[in-house]
C-alpha cells in the first residue's frame, strides 16, 4: 500500500524520516516489542481497506435494516425522546473548530468551547432551577448514580432511598457502583396507579438516609410536587435528588431545584442530540451553590486574562482525576462536550419563548392522544397528570402487542414488559410519549391499530 | 506561649491546653496561590498525623496533617471567603484550625523555630 | 481622453508605523469578540417557528411553572453567527497540528460523521423492538469483532461511555472475578507512578488500595520491584503500554505471568493503542482487560471534551464477568443479552454501566473508520504515528533535553523536559509561545516522573511538511527559552486571549451567568 487516504506519508517521505532517525526500516522502531508477540503483516482474516464509496455502500445497507423512527408513527419515550431538531444544530456542531477540538485545556486557543461551556451552564442551572451546573456528565444514568455518590461524601451516610418511579436503567447502573462503594438502596418497582410513591419515601426517610432520588416525571409519566419530600428529607439531614430524562417538561412544569431539590440531574438528549440508539447522550447535573466542592466533572468558570479582557477557564479541577488521583470526586475525566454544545445551541434558539411553546404543544399533543387511546376498547390510562408521556393499562400482556403492533409499521410505545421483564403485576402496562413530532394522523393511526390488535387477542 | 514545627511544614501554638495550627510561610511560598481550604468542623476528633484539613492552589492539592492529637474546637472560617490569607499571613490571621491537646508529649517530637529553619535550609 | 476617476482605488500597502489603532468594536478584523447569549438574547425572541393555534388541555396538577425560567433566545441568523464567531476562538486539528501526547488528536474524515447521520443510525430509539433494529445490533456486532480480532481478546463489552468508564469496566471486572473466587481480600491495585490520574481514581474508587510502583531510568516500570510486591493482597496491576513516557514495556508479557502466578490480574490502560494497532495484539501480552478509546485509536472526533467511548476487551479469565448489555449473533440475527434473559449464559455479570447500550453514535463512525482502513491500513496507522514520533524525537534532541532518548526508539509520542531552560523558563513558556506559531501546545507536566514534561505526540496523519514546520517552529521557541527571551513570559501575543488568571478562577468561582445590572 503506497498511500491510504488518511495517511499523507509517501514511501520517500518515509524513507527519508528513516535516514534521519538512523533507523534502517520502520520495524527497527518496533524493537522493544519481544519478538513472539509482533505480528509479521495485517492480521489474517480481516478485509484490506477499502474506499470512500464502499464502506458507504457498506454503512448504509447496515442503515437501511433499521426502521427509523421518523417514517412511522412513533410513540417510544422512557428515557429517550424523539423531537425535531433545528437544521442548523447539527450544522453548528459540525464546525471543525468544534468537532476536532480537544478538552480547552490552553484556554488563550479554546474561548470559544468555554464560552459555549458557560452558556450551558448557566443554562442548565436556570432550567433545573440550581444555583449552578457542571460542564455536563456522559448521560442521565450516569450523573444520576454521581448525585448518589456526592450525597454520600456531602451527608456521611451512606442509605439511598430510590423511588419506585426511577428509570430501571439507572437504578440498574446505581445497583452496579453500589455493590462496590459500600452504598445501600432501598428500590422497588412501581405500580400501576395514578399516584406516585411520595408518602412511601417519606415515610421510609430515617437518620441513616444520605438521599432519596425521585425521577420527574417518574417512568411512568407521572408527577407530583416535591415540597413536602424535598422537606422530608431536609429534617433528617438527607439530600433531595431529582432526575429528569425528559428537560422540555422543564418548560411546562416547575424546576425540582425551585422545590428545593439539592442536586438535580437529567438527560439532556432530548435537546439537539436525537435518539442515536441510546448515546452518546448527555448527563445534566446541577445542584446548590454550598456543594460545588463535591461535584464530580468538569466547570467552567469566568475570569480575566493579562489585558484585563473578559474570559473563561477549565477550574476547580483539585476534585478531578487528573489532580486528585485516588482521592478525586470521581474518576470521570471527560464530559460529553459536544453533545452540551448541540444542547446549548438548541435551546439558544428556542430560548424561553421557544421551550415554553415547545412544551405546550408537547402536553397538547399528549392530551389529545390520551383521550383517543383511552377510547380504545379495553384500554385505561393510567395517570392523572402528565406531562408528554403517560402509561396505559391494556388489559393484556403489552409486549406481544408492541411487536405486533412494529410488523404493522406503528411503533407504539415502551411495554414495562420489556422494562420490568418477570413483573406479572407491570405486564399490561404500555408507556406512551408524545412529542411535537407526532401528529394527529399518528395518533388516530395508532389507535386503530391498537383497537385492531386488540380485538384480534380477544377474539 | 510556644510555636513548633512539624517536618510537613505545619505549625502550632500552643496555649494552655488549646493549639492554633497553620502552614508554614515556606509552606505557603512553595504552594503558590492558595484557592481554596478545608478546615475540619468543629468537634473532629483528630490522631496526630491524620489528615485534618486540605489546602489547594490552582494546579495542586495538599493535604495537611494534624501535628498532635485532639479535638477541633474551631476552624477558620474566614478562609472560606479569604484563602488568599495563607497567603499573605501564613503564620498569622491565615491559620487553619484550633485543637485541644489530649497528649502534650507529642510536641516533644516537634521542632522549634530555630531547628525548623534549619530544616528548611536544607531542603 | 476621459479622465475617470469612479470606483475604488487599488491598495498600495504602505509601511506600517507605531502602534496598531484600538478599534471602536474591540474586534481585530476576522477576530470577533463575542458577547454572551445572556447579553444579546432575550426572553422573547426564538429561532423556532412552531405550529401555530392554541395548546389546549392541561393535565399538569398544579405544577404548570409560572416564574421566568431566563433563558434567552436568538433568532437563527444570530444564532449562527454566534456559535460561528464562537468557533473561531478555538484551536482544532483541522486548522493544524495538535501534538497533544496521550490524546492521540488524529484527523477526523468527514465519512464517519456522514455514516452516523445516516437516518437508519441516528433516528433510532434504543428501546425499539429488537426485530425493528437488527441493522443497529449487527454494527455494534461488527465493530466488536474487529475490536477483539485486534486486540487477540476473547471479548468485548462495549457500553462504557469514555476511557475512564472502561476503566471502571475492567476494574469491576476484575473484583467480581476475585470475589467469585472468594479471594475478595485482595485489596490492593499496584499502579505505575507514570500513570494517568484516572487509573488511581478509578482503583480506589472500586474499593481498592491504590500503591505506586517506581519507575527506572530508562522511563520503564520496574520490574522486580512490580514483582516483589506481588502476594496474596494484591487484586491486579494497571499498565499503561506503550507507556506515558511513549516507550513499549517489554516486560510486560513476563509481568502478565507474575501476575497471574500470584493470583492477580492485568489491566492494560489502551489508551495508546494507536501505536501497536495491527502490529501487536495486547492478548498475546497476557493482558486480561484493556479498554480502547475509540475517540483516540479510530478516531471519533474529540468533540472539545467529549462524547467519548470506551469499549473494554476480557481475557478469557474476565469474559464470564463483563457488563451487560451485549449484543449476540443468533440464527436469525441479533439480539441483545439484557438483565431479562442473562442468566441462561451470563449469570456472573457484574451488572450494568449506563442506561441502553452504549456510544452508538461513536460505535458507526469507528466501524467506518476501521473499514476504510482495514487490517493493511490499520497497521500503517501504527507504522506512521510511531515512525513521525521518532521523526520529531531525532529531530529536537539536541536542542531539548529529551530524558529517554538514549532508551531506545519511542512509540507514538516522543518525551522532553525543561532542563535546560533559562533559569525561570519553564514548559508553560514554551507551550504558550507554541500557541503564536499556530500549534496546539504539547502535553505539559505530564507524566509526573518527568520533570516540566512536555509530551509531543504527532499521530500518523501529518505530513512531512508539517512535522517539519513543527519541528522548526518548536526548535526556535526552545532556542528562545534557553536565551531567556522574556517576551515568551507574556506569550501568547497573538491569541484571542493573552494568558488567563486561573487563580482569579478559582479563587472566587463564577460558574453561571449572573446579570450584574440586576
Amino acid at each position: 500500500m503506497e498511500r491510504m487516504r488518511y495517511l499523507p506519508l509517501t514511501s520517500s517521505d518515509r524513507a527519508e524520516m528513516l535516514s534521519v532517525i538512523g533507523a534502517g526500516s520502520v520495524d527497527d522502531l518496533f524493537v522493544d516489542v519481544p519478538e513472539s508477540a509482533r505480528l509479521s503483516g495485517p492480521i489474517a482474516g480481516l478485509p484490506d481497506h477499502a474506499s470512500e464509496l464502499a464502506v458507504e455502500r457498506h454503512m448504509t445497507a447496515l442503515a437501511r435494516k433499521n426502521t427509523v423512527a421518523g417514517d412511522v408513527p412513533f410513540f417510544l419515550g422512557c428515557g429517550a425522546y424523539r423531537h425535531h431538531v433545528p437544521a442548523s444544530v447539527d450544522h453548528l456542531i459540525q464546525r471543525g473548530e468544534f468537532l476536532t477540538a480537544y478538552t480547552p485545556y490552553q484556554p488563550e486557543i479554546a474561548q470559544g468551547t468555554l464560552q459555549m461551556l458557560f452558556e450551558f451552564q448557566t443554562q442548565v442551572a436556570r432550567l433545573l432551577g440550581t444555583d449552578v451546573a457542571n460542564a455536563s456528565m456522559y448521560d442521565g444514568s450516569t450523573a444520576c448514580w454521581e448525585a448518589i455518590g456526592m450525597a454520600r461524601r456531602i451527608t456521611k451516610k451512606s442509605k439511598a432511598i430510590l423511588s419506585s418511579g426511577l428509570h430501571p436503567h439507572y437504578v440498574s447502573v446505581a445497583k452496579t457502583m453500589a455493590k462496590y462503594t459500600g452504598d445501600t438502596l432501598e428500590t422497588g418497582t412501581p405500580v400501576l396507579t395514578a399516584e406516585t410513591d411520595i408518602d412511601q419515601m417519606i415515610a421510609a426517610i430515617d437518620g441513616d438516609t444520605s438521599c432519596v432520588v425521585v425521577q420527574y416525571p417518574d417512568i411512568l409519566g407521572r408527577i407530583a410536587d416535591l415540597t413536602p419530600l424535598a422537606e422530608a428529607c431536609h429534617a433528617k439531614k438527607a439530600l433531595l435528588i431529582a432526575v429528569v430524562t425528559e428537560p422540555v417538561a422543564l418548560g411546562a412544569i416547575r424546576a425540582p431545584g425551585e422545590m428545593d431539590a439539592d442536586i438535580v440531574v437529567g438527560e439532556g438528549q432530548s435537546l439537539g442530540v436525537g435518539l442515536q440508539f441510546g448515546g452518546p447522550y448527555v448527563g445534566l447535573m446541577g445542584c446548590k451553590d454550598k456543594y460545588i466542592r463535591q461535584m464530580p466533572g468538569r466547570f467552567c468558570g469566568e475570569t480575566v486574562d493579562a489585558d484585563g479582557k473578559r474570559g473563561f477557564v477549565l477550574t476547580l479541577s483539585t476534585r478531578e482525576q487528573h489532580i486528585r488521583r485516588e482521592k478525586a470526586t470521581s474518576n470521570i475525566c471527560t464530559n460529553s462536550g459536544l453533545c452540551a454544545l448541540a444542547f446549548s445551541i438548541h435551546m439558544t434558539l428556542l430560548g424561553e419563548a421557544g421551550l415554553r411553546r415547545m412544551a405546550g404543544i408537547n402536553h397538547a399533543n399528549a392530551c389529545r392522544a390520551a383521550d383517543r387511546l383511552a377510547k380504545v376498547p379495553g384500554v385505561k390510562l393510567v395517570n392523572d397528570v402528565f406531562f408528554n408521556e403517560f402509561t396505559l393499562d391494556l388489559g393484556r400482556e403489552a409486549r406481544p402487542i408492541v411487536r405486533t403492533l412494529a410488523e404493522r409499521g406503528v411503533l407504539a410505545g415502551v411495554s414495562l414488559g420489556r422494562l420490568y421483564p418477570g413483573e406479572d403485576a407491570l405486564a399490561n402496562g404500555l408507556v406512551v410519549a408524545v412529542t411535537e413530532t407526532v401528529t394527529a394522523e399518528d395518533i388516530e393511526t395508532l389507535a386503530k391499530a391498537l383497537a385492531e390488535v386488540l380485538g384480534e387477542v380477544l377474539a | 506561649m510556644s510555636r513548633y514545627f512539624t517536618e510537613d511544614h505545619e505549625w502550632i501554638d500552643v496555649d494552655g491546653d488549646v493549639g492554633t495550627v497553620g502552614i508554614s510561610d515556606y509552606a505557603q511560598g512553595a504552594l503558590g496561590d492558595i484557592v481554596f481550604v478545608d478546615v475540619p468542623e468543629e468537634g473532629r476528633e483528630l490522631s496526630k498525623g491524620d489528615e485534618a484539613a486540605v489546602v489547594e492552589s490552582v494546579k495542586a492539592a495538599s493535604d495537611v496533617y494534624a501535628p498532635v492529637s485532639g479535638t477541633v474546637v474551631e476552624g477558620n472560617a474566614q478562609l472560606a471567603d479569604e484563602p488568599a490569607l495563607v497567603n499573605s499571613d501564613p503564620e498569622g490571621e491565615g491559620w487553619f484550625f484550633k485543637i485541644t491537646l489530649s497528649d502534650a508529649s507529642e510536641l516533644d517530637g516537634l521542632m522549634d523555630e530555630t531547628a525548623y529553619a534549619a530544616f528548611v535550609a536544607k531542603l | 481622453m476621459t479622465i475617470n476617476q469612479s470606483g475604488w482605488k487599488p491598495t498600495s500597502p504602505e509601511a506600517k508605523d507605531g502602534e496598531v489603532p484600538a478599534t471602536f468594536t474591540g474586534n481585530r478584523a476576522l477576530m470577533l469578540e463575542e458577547k454572551l447569549i445572556f447579553e444579546i438574547g432575550d426572553d422573547k425572541t426564538t429561532g423556532v417557528d412552531f405550529a401555530e393555534g392554541d395548546v389546549a388541555g392541561s393535565r399538569l396538577g398544579d405544577l404548570s411553572r409560572k416564574d421566568p425560567i431566563g433563558l434567552p433566545g436568538l433568532s437563527e441568523p444570530e444564532t449562527v453567527r454566534h456559535y460561528t464567531r464562537l468557533s473561531r476562538q478555538n484551536y482544532a486539528i483541522d486548522l493544524g497540528l495538535f501534538p497533544l501526547g496521550s490524546c492521540t488528536m488524529k484527523h477526523n474524515p468527514r465519512l464517519n460523521e456522514k455514516m452516523a447521520r445516516l437516518p437508519g443510525f441516528s433516528d433510532v430509539h434504543p428501546l425499539a423492538p429488537v426485530d425493528t433494529v437488527q441493522g443497529a445490533l449487527e454494527v455494534i456486532h461488527q465493530l466488536a469483532h474487529w475490536l477483539v480480532t485486534l486486540t487477540g481478546m476473547t471479548s468485548v463489552a462495549m457500553s462504557p461511555k469514555a476511557g475512564a468508564h472502561g476503566e471502571l469496566c475492567g476494574i469491576l471486572a476484575i473484583k467480581a472475578a476475585l470475589e467469585k473466587r472468594g479471594e475478595g481480600h485482595r485489596k490492593v491495585i499496584l499502579v505505575p507512578e507514570s500513570a494517568h490520574g484516572t487509573n488511581p481514581a478509578t482503583a480506589a474508587f472500586a474499593g481498592f488500595s491504590v500503591e505506586d510502583i517506581p519507575a527506572t531510568a530508562d522511563g520503564r516500570v520496574d520490574t522486580a520491584a512490580l514483582k516483589a510486591r506481588l502476594g496474596p493482597d494484591v487484586a491486579g496491576v494497571m499498565i499503561t503500554n506503550p507507556n506515558t513516557c511513549g516507550l513499549f514495556e517489554r516486560d510486560l508479557k513476563d509481568i502478565s505471568d507474575a501476575v497471574h502466578a500470584a493470583g492477580g490480574y492485568v489491566y492494560c490502560d489502551g489508551a495508546n493503542f494507536n501505536a501497536i494497532v495491527g502490529r501487536v495484539r495486547p492478548g498475546d501480552l497476557g493482558v486480561d482487560a484493556m479498554h480502547i478509546n475509540l475517540h483516540k485509536t479510530f478516531s471519533t472526533p474529540h468533540g472539545g471534551g467529549g462524547p467519548g467511548s470506551g469499549p473494554v476487551v476480557f481475557s478469557e479469565a474476565l469474559t464470564p464477568f463483563a457488563p451487560l448489555p451485549f449484543v449476540e449473533k443468533t440464527g436469525e440475527g441479533f439480539r441483545l443479552v439484557e438483565e431479562e434473559n442473562a442468566d441462561d449464559h451470563h449469570a456472573d455479570s457484574f451488572g450494568r454501566m449506563v442506561a441502553f447500550h452504549g456510544q452508538m453514535g461513536m460505535f458507526t463512525r469507528a466501524l467506518t473508520y476501521i473499514l476504510s482502513h482495514g487490517a493493511d491500513g490499520l497497521r500503517q496507522v501504527a507504522e506512521d504515528a510511531v515512525l513521525n514520533a521518532n521523526y520529531v524525537l531525532r529531530s529536537l534532541e539536541n536542542t531539548l533535553d529529551a530524558p529517554f532518548a538514549k532508551s531506545g526508539p519511542c512509540m507514538h509520542e516522543a518525551i522532553f523536559s525543561d532542563e535546560g531552560l533559562a533559569e525561570g523558563f519553564s514548559t508553560i513558556d514554551v507551550a504558550k509561545a507554541l500557541i503564536d506559531e499556530g500549534f496546539h501546545p504539547m502535553t505539559m507536566y505530564f507524566p509526573l516522573v518527568v520533570h516540566g514534561a512536555m509530551l509531543v505526540e504527532p499521530t500518523e496523519t501529518e505530513s512531512k511538511a508539517a512535522l517539519d514546520q513543527f519541528i522548526g517552529a518548536l526548535r526556535s521557541v526552545a532556542e528562545r527559552a534557553k536565551a531567556g527571551d522574556a517576551s515568551l513570559k507574556t506569550a501568547p501575543h497573538f491569541a484571542p486571549r493573552a494568558r488567563l488568571d486561573e487563580t482569579l478562577a478559582a479563587r472566587k468561582p463564577v460558574l453561571v451567568w449572573k446579570d450584574k445590572a440586576a
